[in-house]
């Protein structure tokens, strides 16, 4: 079979290339039929050769719903049909799944005729299969051919339908119970009633909670189908019943699904029904149920009915928030601390102070750090209605507390909420009493601590300016590089990096780089090449003198370092450096600048690699002037060019001539 | 990283890595059944006046019995430790006193008391399982949630389980209460995560499979249904060792010749129970029930093993333990006009993991070669499986990093010489022809590469201009 195999694959090659070459010549055409033929008997041999392995299936099941140009355009798509039809019949669900997407996307191919000719007998076989597998699958082809196919057939596929979601095995009614809603947005509005209605209803009541729940999922296509008189009488008390159901998995999906369906119902029956389930959602005895509704607090007062909304709100929702401040479970106490300050721009400046301030409070004195922390990172929506200051004093503590809290996360994600902090809060606040804070994480024994901290250092310079940044910052980093612990010293390094642009030439000259310099004696290897990546990163800040002066003895003397980390890293500084003056405003080709850079990079010797073919493609495209002569002199200079370099440049000056 | 340079020896003593560790002891959780919404007022049962302690268990109190019944159909909340003291305790002693009459006593089983009975451990037993603390539930690693309830369910898991072994116990009345509804209840709960409750569970539902007949094809195949969606869908099911434990007496019982049903239960649910990640938290089950199908009907061994072959694992070498374990318990009980027939992939498989880089899996396989059963199946289709493991075998032999391994292997060549000296022999040979062919196939390889990089070399001179066209 392998030599068959071998030909197939050989027979696809050709006759792609056919396929390729000839376009939509061979339509209507004998050779069409024959290489249609051929493609059929090719794909029974991929079906036949290889039925074992889930992978390959996998892929054979998403490929074939790409081949209709490949088996001759849509009207030989059917041919596809056999082997996806097998496919859909097997165990694993990924397999099975694919197949299924690819039949649906070959479906809209096929012709009315053929829908009916082909593909509908395929959906009844899979339907009325013996072994659940493929009676699944048929539950998802259901909607893509009833709305072009015959009202005879339509109403087989209806009756299909209806026989799958009461199949006996629970994997096929929840395969039905998914589609349900699909199928009922293809159906037409009176079957919607007669039909749908009555499987809706089974399949919310039936014995296995699985089933029941994926029924909620299907209300809310099903509401937005109906006219709205019908909803009270046809819907809802399948509804109000899935919100009490004994399952907590189904009232977890209702609570989930509930924007949807206070969408899908409208605003009359959202008030009669709705509020009071709602209530009972944040209200019941499972965690998961209520941390689902306490999510949707926000979303569910924002779509409420504008004329008496805040009557609600403050009538029959807030009670039940206020009880949630206080929840035994800290998911539910989280998830309400990521939405509750949401509800001060809909309740406005007065009852935010009155209502929701003391409980903003109280979560923030919550014992779990996350709710701390997901009320500091909504801080934004308090601060549009009533300004961060009625917060400040309380916020302050929560602050100090997340930030020495004893998990890494944690810590992590306050810092991250720093720099929106400190705008809100404003320069002077931040000096006082968070400053610290920021420099004490720059020591946190967590490497990814001290790195959001020089992060964060650099965004509050952003904010702040330079001039604040050298009054408080910049002396305290550099204090650090005579810490005696070398990663601290590193950490002044790392500061360095993200706050020499943000500071400016002036502070980076005058403060910063003399430490740097200083640092490349360190005893530590790391420190050193540290010192290497620092300068190759401060290149672009300096000026030129200062590059010259002071940074090309440092990095020549690390250069060659006993250390062979740290001549790597120098040496990657110095080409880098030159690389960044090649693609920078640095750099015109008729400035002396070029000459001296040159000189600069040539005078490390023979131990520095230089990025030849950067250094050509520079010359090549730089347009050479009558200043042409001049460069060349300078090169004739550099014995340590590479002579290609050299050659090239010759070269190209003798082509612009 | 780096060390100091040599010349200045490093005198920086600060451990930069010095952490506190926090580490909080684990607490210890139970969890009460997702039924109660808080209800808050307080349970009041008025003790009757014949205490159980005067009760005459010896002599039947059917009345007596069912009042009783009735009071123990209250249900308490013991997530609030303090509330309804009194009356827990009541119903404690109440449950344990009808534990002893209905294990004492004679003629108390009266038709009335079926539906009580009943009805009483379904209000007890039956609800909804809460939801697993958390999210990702390791049954390996995470300590289980323990029943809160469990003072009382016992006791009516208990009583449950004396009342279907009574002597007087009846299944012809007790079907019309003990019906499919009950039993797709009862199955739900082996999702439980307490192991005791599935414990009990356990042994009710084989009582139930073995007093109602009528019962027993829809207890197969809604335990079909929940291994299906085991494997296919959730991947999550607390009860799946139990439950194997019961379907390994069931198959010891099926008849022969074995229905097609049955057939179809091991190659489409049994043999893909074998591909879910918490196989082994039920492989000892699974490889019970396996073994029982095989010796039930030997004809079923190739498939078995082609479906193992199909599922091996790839990357997990502990599942690939197991599956070893499983295998040779298969090995063991084979016959050896089934062994002709899947030796060849079979032992191509062994080959590879007799050569795995992980020590584990290579000494699983050759364990094989202790097994004296195996070994005279080896030595009986020498000529098929010698070319097979040879080479595999050769090359551990001088190239595994384990010395445990490579000792083993010397016995396992030992053994092949032995068996067939010439084809060893041959074997030998060919594979040093085969060994010296493949290394000069490298070398050619390498100077063809060397060939192309000077062209390339040369070409891309060329476009440099150094060398003119």
């Amino acid at each position: 079979s392998s030599q068959q195999h071998q030909e197939a694959v050989h027979h696809c090659a050709s006759s792609r290339c056919g396929e390729d070459s000839h376009g939509k010549l061979y339509k209507n055409d004998t050779e069409t039929q024959l290489y249609s033929l051929k493609m059929y008997s090719i794909i029974h041999i991929f079906y036949n050769t290889i039925y074992d392995e889930d992978e390959v299936l996998l892929a054979l099941a998403e490929q074939l719903g790409n081949f209709t140009m490949l088996v001759g355009g849509p009207e030989y798509v059917h041919c596809l049909l056999p082997p996806l039809e097998s496919l859909a019949t097997v165990e694993e669900t990924v397999v099975r799944d694919k197949a299924v997407e690819s039949l649906r996307k070959i479906s809209q191919e096929h012709s009315p005729v053929d829908l009916e000719v082909h593909f509908e007998p395929l959906v009844k076989r899979l339907a009325s299969g013996d072994w659940f597998t493929s009676r699944t699958s048929a539950c998802g082809l259901f909607s893509v051919c009833y709305p072009r196919v015959s009202s005879t057939v339509k109403a087989e596929i209806r009756q299909h339908f209806r026989t799958l979601c009461s199949d006996d095995t629970p994997m096929v009614r929840r395969a039905a119970a998914s589609k349900l809603g699909e199928f009922a947005k293809v159906l037409e509005p009176e079957y919607v009633k007669s039909d749908i209605i009555s499987l809706f209803t089974a399949l919310a009541s039936d014995e296995q909670d699985s089933v029941r729940l994926l029924a909620v999922e299907a209300c809310v296509s099903i509401a937005t189908l109906l006219p709205q008189e019908d909803l009270e009488t046809l819907v809802m008390p399948t509804l109000r019943q899935a919100a009490e159901d004994k399952s907590w998995r189904v009232r977890y999906m209702v609570a989930d699904k509930f924007s949807e369906l206070q969408k899908a119902v409208g605003s009359e029956i959202t008030k009669n029904d709705l509020v009071p389930a709602f209530q009972n959602l944040l209200k019941d005895c499972e965690a998961e149920v209520r941390a689902a509704a306490a999510n949707k607090v926000k979303e569910f007062c924002e779509n409420l009915p504008e004329d008496n909304r805040e009557q609600i709100i403050m009538t029959h929702i807030l009670p039940c928030v206020k009880e949630l401040v206080s929840d035994t479970n800290q998911h539910v106490k989280s998830a309400l601390a990521s939405v509750i300050m949401g509800l001060s721009t809909i309740l406005g400046k007065d009852n935010t102070i009155e209502h929701l301030l003391p409980l903003f409070l109280a979560q923030l004195k919550d014992e779990c750090p996350e709710v701390r922390l997901n009320i500091i990172s909504n801080l934004d929506c308090v601060n549009e209605v009533i300004g961060i200051r009625q917060l400040s004093q309380s916020l302050l503590p929560a602050i100090v507390e997340l930030a020495e809290d004893a998990k890494w996360r944690v810590r992590l994600a306050i810092i991250e909420y720093m720099p929106l902090l400190a705008g809100q809060l404003g320069v002077e606040f931040f000096d006082e009493k968070l400053n610290t804070l920021c420099m004490a994480w720059l020591i946190d024994h967590v490497y990814a601590i001290r790195e959001a901290a020089t992060c964060n250092l650099m965004k509050l310079v952003e904010k702040f300016g330079a001039e604040w940044a050298q009054n408080t910052i910049v002396p305290k980093v550099l204090g650090m590089a005579n810490d005696p612990n070398y990663l601290h010293r590193m950490t002044t390094l790392f500061c360095i990096n993200a706050l020499s642009e943000a500071c400016g030439q002036e502070i980076t000259t005058k403060q910063m780089l003399p430490v740097v310099l200083k640092m490349s004696n360190d005893q530590v290897a790391n420190v050193r090449f540290n010192v290497a990546k620092s300068l190759q990163k401060i290149g672009p800040v300096l000026d030129s003198n200062a590059l010259q002066t002071e940074v090309k003895p440092v990095l020549e003397k690390l250069a060659t370092d006993s250390d062979m980390d740290v001549k790597y890293f120098a040496q990657e500084a110095i080409s880098g450096m030159f690389d960044f003056l090649l693609s920078t405003k640095l750099l015109n080709f008729n400035s002396l600048n070029f000459i001296f850079l040159l000189f600069f990079l040539c005078s490390f010797g023979p131990s520095i690699t230089i990025p030849n073919q950067r250094l050509q493609d520079g010359i090549c495209h730089g347009t050479l002037s009558n200043q042409t002569l001049k460069v060349i002199a300078c090169l004739s200079q550099l014995h340590t060019f590479t002579s290609s370099a050299a050659s090239s440049f010759v070269l190209c000056g003798k082509n612009t001539k | 990283m780096s060390s100091a340079p040599t010349t200045s020896p490093s005198v920086d003593k600060v451990d930069g890595f010095s952490r506190k560790s926090v580490r909080k002891a684990k607490q210890k959780r139970s969890q009460s059944s997702s039924q109660f919404r808080s209800q808050g007022k307080p349970i009041e049962l008025t003790p009757l006046n014949v205490g159980f302690l005067e009760w005459d268990r010896k002599t039947a109190q059917p009345e007596l019995f069912l009042k009783k019944l009735q009071q123990c159909c209250t249900v308490f909340d013991f997530m609030d430790t303090l509330s309804d003291l009194k009356m827990k305790e009541y119903k404690r002693s109440t449950l344990n006193e009808l534990v002893d009459y209905v294990t004492v006593s004679r003629g108390y089983l009266t038709e009335q008391a079926y539906p009580e009975v009943v009805k009483m451990v379904s209000q007890n037993i039956f609800r909804t399982l809460p939801p697993s603390d958390s999210n990702e539930f390791d049954p390996e690693e995470d300590e289980p949630t323990l029943e809160a309830s469990w003072p009382h369910l016992q006791l009516v898991y208990e009583f449950f389980i004396r009342f279907l072994e009574s002597q007087e116990f009846q299944p012809s009345i007790a079907k019309k209460y003990i019906d499919q509804k009950f039993v797709l209840q009862l199955l739900e709960l082996f999702d439980s995560e307490d192991p005791r409750e599935r414990d009990y569970l356990k042994t009710v539902l084989h009582r139930i499979y073995g007093k109602f007949l009528g019962l027993r094809a829809f207890i197969r195949k809604q335990i079909n249904n929940i291994f299906l969606r085991f494997v296919y869908e959730t991947e999550h099911f607390n009860g799946v060792a139990e439950l194997l434990e019961i379907l390994g007496s069931i198959i010891n019982g099926f008849a022969l010749p074995l229905k097609a049903e049955h057939k179809q239960f091991l190659v489409k649910v049994l043999i893909p129970l074998h591909t879910v990640r918490s196989l082994s938290l039920f492989h000892a089950q699974l490889a019970y029930c396996i073994v029982q199908f095989l010796e039930k009907d030997p004809t079923l061994t190739e498939p078995v093993i082609r479906g193992l072959l199909k599922f091996w694992p790839k990357t997990c070498s502990q599942k690939e333990v197991m599956y070893l374990g499983e295998l040779e318990e298969i090995l063991d009980v084979i016959e050896p006009t089934q062994f002709v027939k899947i030796q060849e992939p079979l032992f191509k498989q062994i080959s590879r993991c007799v050569s795995s880089p992980h020590f584990q899996v290579a000494e699983r396989a050759l364990y094989y070669w202790n097994n004296e059963y195996i070994m005279s199946l080896i030595e009986e289709n020498s000529s098929v499986i010698l070319p097979i493991m040879f080479s595999s075998l050769y090359r551990i032999s001088k190239e595994h990093w384990n010395p445990a391994i490579v000792a083993l292997v010397y016995n396992v060549l030992k053994a092949f010489m032995e068996m067939n000296s010439t084809l060893f022999d041959e074997l030998t040979a060919t594979y040093k022809s085969d060994r010296q062919r493949e290394k000069k196939k490298e070398k050619e390889r390498e100077e063809l590469w060397k060939k192309l990089e000077d062209l390339e070399l040369k070409r891309g001179l060329r476009s440099d201009g150094i060398i003119p066209t």
